[in-house]
């Protein structure tokens, strides 16, 4: 799967009050979130992102709630992808788990500005960002992971293996 | 090789002898937790499983309190969803508005978490049940859906981080201090993907409720979990409340810690965390006598009754400052009716603060409590993040409950011996 997009990007410890702020949270669809993603950070971002753009940003991204309504808002956003140094821990399954792409490259981070725009190849990690020219390689997942992502987020693939077990069970 | 507390307690949970760091386990989870803000999206990914019934209706806790009671329409709509799904699922757990209370403060008291368990919660505070010796960890609502259908879940299993405390403590100086300065020490990302284990002579000295107070804010250092021994303290705690048996999980004498730090407790004062992260901490001595406009006494951090007793021996026979509103909120109904009995409560509203129902409110923003730009508040919550408490351009200042009493009659952020 191979995404392209404009650059938005941010600092260290982005965290998921300023993704969502929690006044917002009184709704828990992707597009009613994505009306105000990152609104106390940067007011301009739901306004203006389009789809297939790529969030970047520096270490911790998504610090603090556990609130999934971040992802689902930047995917509802048409966010395609989060490039960061580094992730907090309970974002980072959050993404995998309802599908929002993300990428762990701190070289990445470095060399890429807001408004240059990247091509981004998934499967292989590899970031091209096409302002510049240069190209970059982002940490691979786990295959324990990357199961979860081939089968469509973590519902999908709970649900091939709760078949999988009921079938074992009735033969 | 021996193992960490954190690792013995998941491969117990995991059917396996050994555990080692970066290892991807799954786990058999004893409570599976959420709240009005997070099971709303957790009942929807677990009706997308195609599943009936969850994995036991005893061990799945659901909790209103962010915005319970019901702040708005839509917030009434969510309290609904999560009551219709307890009600469907005969769950006997779900605490509702009058029989409710935080639910990091509400769980433990209710006996509901033991030490020694596997506990996962949608929201990210449910590290604060390592304060019991339990391994707890926050988690978005689809694993929690996933938890609530199967009753596993897959974890990494995080390397220790291990802090040990010694010395003796300096008067007014609790267990948010000392998390708070740890905190300001290794960084908000300082423990990313780690366990915290908070061991020391210091350690066993403090009480469950300053425990929970560290435990709780682990996550704030980016800790997937924060953990404390189980001891004698724990035992006076737990016995008489728990609900089922347990099992005490003891860490190997050998066991590898990815980084061991000390911390000579003698030395800190009551801590502030400036905005708009909690790593900027300094000593209240520093804190400049900044005008303030709001205090918040509450929150699964400092909501227990042993933080209200602090505030109340701060608060009694003063009153808050003219320019300050003052609101203290009691972690559940238990700490409500306790601190009425005691007479705590009496002492706040003759000092001119405001008491509530318990319910998360401020604490995000939600509602009880909002502020407005410009303004600046001292709260003995865990986040002081850009317009965590209202406006984006308001400030929150974190303290514990003597700080934050002090600054309330002060007007301006203040030491209890400044009075
Ligand atoms: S009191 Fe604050 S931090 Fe604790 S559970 Fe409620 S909203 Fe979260």
């Amino acid at each position: 799967m191979t995404i392209e997009g404009v650059v938005w990007k941010y600092g260290d410890n982005v965290d998921t009050d300023v993704i969502i702020p929690a006044r917002y949270l009184n709704v828990s669809t992707a597009e009613e979130l994505a009306r105000h993603c990152m609104e106390d950070i940067d007011p301009g971002f739901a306004g203006a992102v389009q789809p297939g753009d790529v969030v970047v940003a520096g270490e911790n991204f998504g610090c603090g709630s556990s609130r999934e309504h971040a992802p689902l808002a930047l995917k509802g956003a048409g966010v395609s992808c989060v490039v960061a140094r580094s992730f907090a821990r309970i974002f980072y399954r959050n993404a995998i788990n309802v599908g929002l792409p993300i990428l762990e490259c701190p070289a990445a981070v470095e060399g890429i500005e807001s408004g240059h725009r990247l091509g981004i190849d998934l499967e292989a990690g590899r970031i091209r960002n096409l302002t510049t020219g240069q190209v970059y390689q982002a940490e691979p997942y786990p295959p324990f992971m990357m199961a979860i992502i081939e089968a469509g987020g973590l519902v999908p693939y709970t649900r091939r293996r709760l078949e999988v077990e009921n079938a074992k069970r009735e033969a | 090789m021996g193992m960490t507390l954190a690792e013995k307690i998941l491969a117990a949970h995991a059917g396996l002898e050994e555990v080692h760091p970066g290892q991807f386990v799954e786990v058999a989870v004893d409570v599976v937790l959420s709240n009005d803000i997070t099971a709303p999206i957790a009942i929807r990914e677990f009706e997308r499983l195609g599943v009936e019934r969850v994995f036991d209706p005893q061990r799945v806790v659901m909790v209103a309190d962010h915005f319970a009671p019901n702040k708005d329409i839509k917030s009434a709509a969510q309290c609904l969803q999560v009551r219709q799904f307890a009600r469907a699922q005969g769950l006997p757990h779900h605490f509702d508005v009058g029989r409710m209370g935080i639910e990091h403060v509400l769980l433990p008291e209710q006996g509901l978490v033991l030490p020694g368990d596997v506990v996962v919660g949608a929201d990210s505070h449910t590290c604060t049940y390592g304060a019991l010796g339990a391994f707890a960890t926050g988690m978005g609502s689809t694993d929690i859906a996933v938890a609530m259908a199967t009753g596993r879940v897959w974890m990494r299993v995080p390397e220790t981080m291990r802090i040990i405390y010694h010395g003796e403590l300096q008067p007014w100086v609790g267990g948010k201090d000392l998390i708070l300065y740890t905190i300001g020490r290794i960084g908000v990302s300082g423990a990313l993907y780690q366990a915290m284990e908070f061991a020391g002579p210091t350690v066993g000295g403090l009480s469950m409720a300053d425990r929970f107070t560290m435990a709780n804010m682990a996550i704030e250092a980016g800790a997937k979990a924060g953990l404390f021994a189980v001891d004698e303290v724990t035992r006076a705690y737990v016995d008489g409340r728990a609900t089922r048996s347990y099992r005490v999980y003891q860490a190997d004498a050998d066991a590898a810690c990815a980084q061991v730090i000390e911390i000579d407790v003698s030395q800190i004062e009551p801590q502030v965390a400036f905005p708009h992260l909690p790593e900027n901490t300094r000593p209240v001595s520093q804190a400049n006598g900044l005008p303030i406009d709001q205090v918040v006494i509450g929150s699964c951090t400092n909501g227990r009754l042993e933080d209200l007793r602090v505030a109340a021996q701060v608060l009694r026979g003063r009153r808050v400052h003219p320019d300050v509103r003052c609101i203290i909120i009691p972690g559940s109904q238990q700490v409500y009716l306790d601190a009425l009995r005691e007479g705590l409560v009496e002492v706040f509203i003759e000092a001119g603060a405001a008491v509530s129902t318990p319910t998360c409110g401020p604490c995000l923003g939600g509602h009880m409590g909002v502020l407005a730009a410009g303004e600046r508040a001292v709260s003995t919550t865990n986040r002081n993040f850009r317009g965590r408490m209202g406006h984006p351009e308001s400030e929150v200042y974190l303290a514990g409950p003597a700080v934050a009493a002090a600054s309330a009659v002060a007007g301006r952020i203040a030491h209890p011996c400044d009075l």
